[in-house]
């Protein structure tokens, strides 16, 4: 029974990373923008956040730099693709490249640390109950933080009129300017929230899964996050449990040996990856309904003539 | 107020001219950075930039490390003309030395003149089989080129790490993972003696040039940039897209891999876990820089090889961070990214005067 | 006369990169009144309509609303002074719901909260039956039209933009839309209504400003005046009707027999069962409403999808329904996309390679796997002068050209590879009225010299103009074809509202 808790547990704190980072990318494609650089926005908000936690101790102040730390980079993004109308697959890939050799130099007085541990919900009485409590209410405060942020999105995307905006925004930019909505701000704000998402989800990894500070440390899960808003058809719950099947895929490797599976490591670390193509190849099959469910106007530059 | 108002054609002077400017904004972001950091900003610009070409090792290590940067770059090229994104050189790269090396050490026992070309061949098969993947899957199954070779970059590493520590492990070696050196014959020759600089130089520079004329004269020069610039007009001519990615890809991943079995049999000699070390990331960068064009990238790669070598030197003189070369890296991208959009747009401030504007037109 | 004017515009000045789109515009629309606003393409309608609208600003002039200066920054304040607009290009979002579409036209509007029901009643008074909850890309144009204009009543304007507006419809839509019309003039809102049809200018009317190259011509009330003599004050002079030739027709030269396919786009319309024959000497027209399966159609023909059957498509008697474009202009077909830009050009590439892109077999542009740079530049240059196409010379890009000029180029380029099979989708869409006469006559002039010619479009006068025979495609099906001398425009409107003889249900797609 305590294995299933734990891989359970395992599966939850494997996947919180690439729950941020997708909701967040999902919103700014929604607004029909494709950002590429969500490993460099995760990693810049791994290491800002490592680096707040260490120089004041407050996880609280961690995150808010971590989230910063991403919207700024997702800012710069922006500048480079709504502003500057530079390609947004080139500007994604160096988003990426800048952000993992930013995060590697401002990291180095940091790394070989470990940060405390992160605060965990603690209800008296539920926490403690035998199984239910550790899944249920036991987990540590951004778990809960990133489920709510998903239903928030449903919410926001689906029953709001600014949500309605951004949705229009991202399904045809040139409408949306003849009908005066400000397609560049919206973009700008649909980023940064997406930078400051992935930058939480950066964080969860050096503050909570390993709270340690180590080059790279994202290893592709940025790129993960990306597939998993494909995978989901760009639907907030559908994202969430994406994330799940991939920290469940992600756990497997750790708990192999108790399966009695002899297999070398490396075998396993490669099953998040190999998921990811799965799933692309499935997922992108249908041209047709892939085709439908995207937001129209995705990677497409916006220049209005006036 | 700044606005930008789009040319009616793209500016040639812009194209060629914005490079030079977003290496000169990198040098000066760099000064920036360096004073941040409490470090001598000029001392370290002219070691990182300067230092490297006055010595004859020096230059030698700069066309190593240019040569891979090149190879692949010229590549990866032909793809991000037609927008396919193969951003998985790093990983053919190393399937390349993988399957190049492997070829070296089941021979060592009976080497012979025709070992080299056959790890080669072995190399660019490697390169180009990884490569074959996202080609397959995006052909077939509509899949991401860009997620999937990246993906695959991660497994590359892994399986070149399963090799090392397993099958290819120095039967002599004590505990590093790591390929007994190769034989001599397995040895890519050298140029310069007492110089790691290698022929590998020389099928760069064949590269670039085979490469250039394809651009200038063949079909194919022609399909891809129709096919980046508009697709629908490219199924309206009849070039076929299918047969567009899998040739991108393939010879990117050839050139990827090629690179790879270089940097195995002529830099190192040997496999090693560490073999990839970011060659496939930062050629993008130098495709870019280098305007997609095979001259271009030529001087791109030579530049960024002084990255490398200049980051080095720093490394030891200054004792600066290792990661500073990548930021340097990062740093020329985005700024060659911003310069670009002079090439299709003018900047003018405030609101413009109608009459100047009518009279410009005439 | 109508009393006080709602709109008054004062020597508006607009210029952009090139051209003086508005030269000091000035009139005024009175108050329950439909004033056409007429011009060529080109002549600065959109740009003035967009000032008026909010999303682009004068560089110099002024306008009042019912007397009050008004200077829209954005179209919402537009929307809030009491002005709405119909674009010619809608401004929908396919995949969002029409509730969800009006409601991003409204200042406040949200789905749900009543607004469904607002929408049907308007609607319905109005005689514009829509269903709130079905999305856009599921709707025909003319509904789409009806969503857009729906979305402009219920913010109660003083004055409405409609440009362009019966461009996209059948001519018994197009009456539905003159009574909608007029029933809300009666409701004493004003109506401006920007055409370049001058007969139903004539009809609906009182007041028509001319614009030619960004400046008033003339200010006329159009019933008095004939369609000749407001195309002359459109144009600037008489315009010479394309010449025909006498139609000797000959062996059938282009084939569709049972052409099924189904579309590969979400919003797409499948081809069912097409069947047409086009002769040699003789022009075809395909008329019908646009997204009724003419892309897919177009796809089909170019070679861009291949259909499995072969015989579906017969080229001078021989199959080529499972062959790529290169192969089928090997066999003498030639094809001007309704798309110029990014379609039938790439944009920014030079003239010059331009060529190569559909000349390359018949004219020998690649040889042995190279480029003849030589020979394209030659056949461009010839391109140029043979069609008057204006350009500083054949090494600038596309980009570079006026709509007509490129689009000259395009047909130019098809019609001296002295093609068997032309097949031409919209040929002088947007193009103003001289370059639309040349390429008539090209059309007419490469059919006497014994080519088959298929001409897809939606403008019923091109048609009637240069076609000898006209069939219609509606919701992915063809009618039979018909001599042009025995139908009225009367029949091919009922056809292409899906009501023909074929008993096609109607022309939407499906989701």
């Amino acid at each position: 029974m305590d294995l299933v808790v734990n891989i359970l547990i395992g599966i939850v704190i494997a996947a919180t990373p690439l729950v941020f980072a997708a909701i967040g990318e999902l919103v700014v494609e929604k607004a029909g923008v494709l950002n590429l650089g969500v490993e460099g926005m995760m990693i810049m908000g791994a290491v800002a956040g490592f680096a707040t936690r260490i120089e004041t101790g407050s996880p609280w102040l961690a995150l808010v730099a971590a989230m910063a730390a991403g919207a700024i980079m997702a800012a710069l993004f922006g500048l480079l693709t709504l502003t500057l109308l530079s390609n947004q697959v080139a500007s994604g890939l160096a988003l990426t490249l800048f952000g993992l050799g930013l995060a590697a130099l401002l990291g180095q007085a940091y790394s070989g640390m470990s940060a405390p541990a992160f605060p965990r919900l603690s209800i008296p009485g539920l926490s403690t109950l035998p199984v239910i409590g550790p899944l249920l209410f036991g987990h540590d405060l951004l778990v809960y933080l990133s489920v709510a942020l998903v239903a928030g999105v449903v919410w926001f995307l689906g029953r709001t009129r600014a949500g309605l905006i951004l949705r229009a925004v991202g399904e045809n930019h040139d409408a949306a300017h003849q009908l005066g909505y400000p397609v560049v701000l919206i973009r700008y704000l649909a980023l940064m929230f997406g930078g400051a998402a992935a930058g939480l989800g950066g964080a969860y990894l050096s503050l909570v899964q390993s709270p340690i500070w180590v080059e790279k440390m994202t290893a592709g899960r940025g790129w993960i996050a990306l597939a998993l808003v494909v995978f989901a058809a760009w639907r907030p719950w559908r994202a969430l449990a994406g994330a799940y099947l991939f920290g469940g895929i992600t756990i497997l490797q750790l708990h192999s040996q108790a399966f009695g599976l002899k297999i070398e490591a490396q075998y396993m670390n490669m099953l998040p990856y190999l998921a990811t193509i799965l799933v692309l190849v499935v997922i992108s099959s249908d041209r047709r309904r892939l085709q439908s469910n995207a937001p129209a106007s995705l990677g497409k530059p916006f220049y209005a003539a006036s | 107020m700044l606005r930008l108002e789009r040319r009616k054609e793209a500016s040639r002077s812009m194209l060629y001219a914005t490079p030079f400017l977003a290496v000169l904004l990198t040098m000066a972001a760099g000064i920036v950075l360096f004073a941040l950091i409490g470090k001598d900003p000029l001392r370290a610009i002219s070691i990182i930039f300067f230092q490297p070409l006055t010595s004859v090792y020096g230059v030698t290590e700069l066309l190593v490390k240019a040569t891979p940067l090149v190879l692949i770059a010229v590549g990866l090229s032909l793809g991000f003309r037609a927008g396919i994104w193969n951003i998985g050189a790093e990983g053919q790269y190393t399937m390349g030395a993988l399957a190049g090396g492997a070829v070296a050490l089941a021979f060592y026992d009976q080497p012979g003149l025709w070992l080299l070309p056959l790890m080669c061949v072995a190399g660019a098969a490697g390169g180009a089989a990884w490569a074959a993947i996202p080609a397959f899957l995006k052909t077939r199954f509509n899949a991401n080129e860009i997620l999937v070779s990246l993906m695959l970059t991660y497994v590359a590493g892994l399986i070149l790490s399963v090799m090392v520590f397993g099958p290819l492990r120095d039967p002599e070696g004590l505990s590093f993972p790591e390929s007994r050196l190769f034989h001599d014959s397995a040895r890519l020759p050298v140029l310069i003696s007492g110089t790691r600089a290698h022929v590998g130089i020389l099928v760069a520079l064949v590269a670039v040039l085979l490469t250039a004329f394809v651009l200038a004269r063949h079909r194919f020069g022609l399909v891809i940039r129709v096919l980046g610039a508009a697709p629908a007009a490219a199924r309206f001519a009849g070039f076929s897209e299918t047969a567009t990615v899998w040739t991108c890809l393939l010879v990117s991943g050839a050139l990827s891999g090629l690179a790879g079995l270089f940097e195995a049999s002529g830099t190192l000699g040997q496999l090693v876990p560490a073999l990839p070390v970011g060659y496939g990331f930062t050629a993008i960068i130098v495709a870019f820089l280098g305007r997609l064009h095979p001259v271009g990238i030529l001087a791109a790669g030579l530049l960024l090889g002084l990255t490398y070598i200049g980051g080095e030197g720093a490394q030891i003189a200054m004792s600066l961070p290792s990661a500073v070369t990548s930021v340097f890296q990062g740093m020329l991208l985005f700024f060659l990214l911003a310069m670009d959009v002079l090439v299709n747009y003018r900047i003018r401030l405030g609101s413009r005067p109608a009459a100047a504007i009518a009279a410009e037109a005439e | 006369m109508a009393g006080q004017p709602i709109l008054e515009i004062d020597s508006i000045s607009k210029a952009f990169p090139g051209v003086l789109a508005n030269d000091r515009v000035s009139f005024s629309v009175g108050a329950g009144e439909i004033h056409a606003l007429l011009g060529e393409n080109g002549a600065g309608k959109s740009t003035l309509v967009k000032i008026i609208y909010g999303v682009n600003h004068a560089d110099s002039g002024s306008m009042r609303f019912l007397g009050r200066p008004y200077r829209p920054e954005r179209p919402s304040e537009a929307r809030s002074t009491g002005v709405g607009m119909v674009f010619q290009h809608f401004s929908l979002f396919d995949a969002l719901t029409v509730a969800e579409n009006v409601a991003l036209g409204l200042e406040d509007g949200q789905p749900g909260t009543g607004l469904d029901q607002r929408i049907v009643e308007v609607a319905r008074s109005y005689g514009l039956p829509l269903d709130p909850s079905r999305r856009i890309g599921t709707l025909s144009v003319g509904e789409r039209q009806r969503v857009e204009i729906v979305r402009c009543l219920l913010q109660r304007p003083r004055l409405i933009i409609m440009d362009e507006p019966t461009s996209v419809l059948t001519p018994q839509e197009a009456g539905m839309l003159f009574a909608t019309l007029r029933r809300i003039r009666e409701e004493g809102c004003s109506i401006l209504y920007i055409s370049h049809k001058l007969e139903e200018i004539r009809a609906l009317c009182e007041r028509a400003t001319v614009l030619r190259g960004g400046r008033v011509v003339a200010s006329t009330d159009p019933r008095k005046e004939t369609a000749k003599s407001l195309a002359e004050m459109m144009i600037g002079s008489a315009l010479k009707a394309p010449a025909r030739h006498e139609t000797l027709t000959g062996a059938s030269r282009l084939e569709l027999n049972g052409l099924t396919l189904p579309s590969s786009h979400p919003f797409g319309v499948d081809l069912a069962d097409i069947s047409l024959e086009v002769r040699a000497g003789e022009i075809v027209g395909l008329a019908g409403v646009a997204g009724n399966g003419q892309d897919e159609l177009m796809e089909a023909l170019i070679g861009e999808r291949r259909v499995a059957v072969p015989r579906a498509i017969v080229v001078d008697g021989v199959p080529i329904g499972h062959q790529g474009p290169s192969a089928r202009r090997a066999r003498g077909m030639a094809f001007v996309p309704e798309e110029r830009l990014g379609h039938a050009a790439v944009p920014d590439m030079a003239l010059t390679d331009n060529t190569i892109l559909s000349a390359a077999e018949r004219m020998r542009l690649i040889r042995g796997g190279l480029i003849d740079r030589t020979a394209a530049a030659r056949f461009a240059g010839e391109i140029v002068s043979a069609f008057g196409v204006k350009t500083a010379g054949i090494e600038h890009q596309a980009r570079s050209l006026s709509g007509g000029n490129l689009q000259k180029f395009v047909v130019g380029r098809e019609v001296l590879q002295d093609p068997g099979v032309l097949i031409a989708a919209q040929p002088t869409w947007g193009v103003d009225a001289g370059a639309a006469a040349a390429i008539h006559q090209s059309l007419i002039d490469l059919a006497a010299k014994g080519a088959a010619i298929l001409v897809i479009s939606q403008d019923l006068d091109e048609l009637m103009t240069i076609c000898d025979r006209i069939a219609v495609i509606a919701g992915g099906r063809v009618s039979p074809a018909r001599p042009t001398a025995k139908v009225s425009v009367e029949e091919i409107g009922l056809a292409m509202g899906g009501q023909s003889g074929a008993g096609v249900a109607s022309g939407a797609g499906h989701a």
